[in-house]
């Protein structure tokens, strides 16, 4: 899947319940940190797509703090995310919950790594499905909604469609 | 976006045994007798599958009363694969973005001295 970007973020499913991103930012740690913690500076890289504004940025920073994003496209569809920060390690480790307004009942955990190696910044989210009561609830009522679910076996399949052939064989974790 | 659509969608390939069954079809249309063999399924347990998938517009059954043959419908699962795509191009536009913005900070740290 080709993206239209610098193709320097690595997107992979380490299992049916998890995202991870990981990027190398040529620039120092705490000035990642800082772009990525406050306001003034999220504001001009989260909602980055043509026609969207950001009516929403509130980040109160510290643990159990909470923060909200929200995107407003020229359609006046809005796409909102809010959570609560869990666990902070200035420059070194953000954990904090991500639920996607739409569904309020599927929480994710995040948790945000970055490490300084020779002058680049190395960062890292995961995203996690996070309790167990939210995954039986989800199994319980048949739906499962949200990111990180069995994407890469959505993948095996697109692929296998284009590749009608092919036997499908695939490794699994 | 078509979020129930998507819900549905996601619901249905939650299972691995309709995971399977739908990678089975992507290599052609099948009986439900044929695709009950390889999983050692009885034939009911399959059809409840295939109802779940069938509900959820990844399958169409054909009209032949006998065997009524079973065929995978690809507009849901690209759907499905868009929206990882998106989620995928959402965030490499945003940390371009950030590259910028960062470029823009070390700069400005730079003419002003590091104030820490």
């Amino acid at each position: 899947m080709a993206g239209k970007g610098s193709g320097k973020l690595r997107v992979t499913l380490p299992s049916d319940k998890e995202i991870l991103l990981s990027r190398v930012f040529e620039a120092p740690r705490h000035l990642v940190w800082e772009a990525m913690t406050k306001p003034e500076y999220v504001r001009r890289w989260w909602c980055c797509m043509d026609g969207f504004t950001m009516p929403v940025c509130e980040i109160d920073f510290r643990v159990g703090g909470m923060y909200r994003y929200v995107m407003v496209g020229a359609d006046g569809n809005e796409v909102g995310f809010h959570g609560e920060y869990k666990e902070i390690v200035t420059h070194q480790r953000i954990v904090h919950t991500e639920i996607f307004e739409p569904f309020p009942d599927s929480p994710a955990l995040c948790t945000m790594t970055l490490e300084a190696r020779d002058g680049k910044t190395y960062y890292q989210t995961l995203v996690q499905h996070t309790t167990k009561e939210a995954r039986d609830m989800h199994v319980q009522s048949g739906m499962e909604t949200g990111a990180g679910i069995a994407l890469d076996r959505v993948e095996e399949i697109a692929q296998s469609l284009g590749t009608p052939q092919h036997d499908g064989e695939h490794a699994t974790r | 976006m078509q979020t129930e659509r998507l819900d549905a969608t996601f619901a249905a390939l939650a299972d691995p045994t309709r995971r399977a069954i739908v990678a089975r079809l992507a290599k052609g249309e099948a009986s439900v007798m044929e695709l009950a063999e390889p999983f050692e399924m009885s034939q009911p347990a399959i059809s409840k599958h295939l109802k779940v998938l069938e509900r959820a517009g990844l399958i169409s059954r054909g009209r032949d009363a006998q065997r009524r043959p079973c065929r995978l419908e690809a507009a849901p699962l690209r759907e499905v694969t868009d929206w990882l795509e998106r989620y995928r191009d959402l965030w490499e536009a945003r940390f371009d973005r950030l590259d910028n913005l960062l470029e823009e900070l070390e700069q400005k740290e730079k003419r002003h001295g590091r104030k820490r």
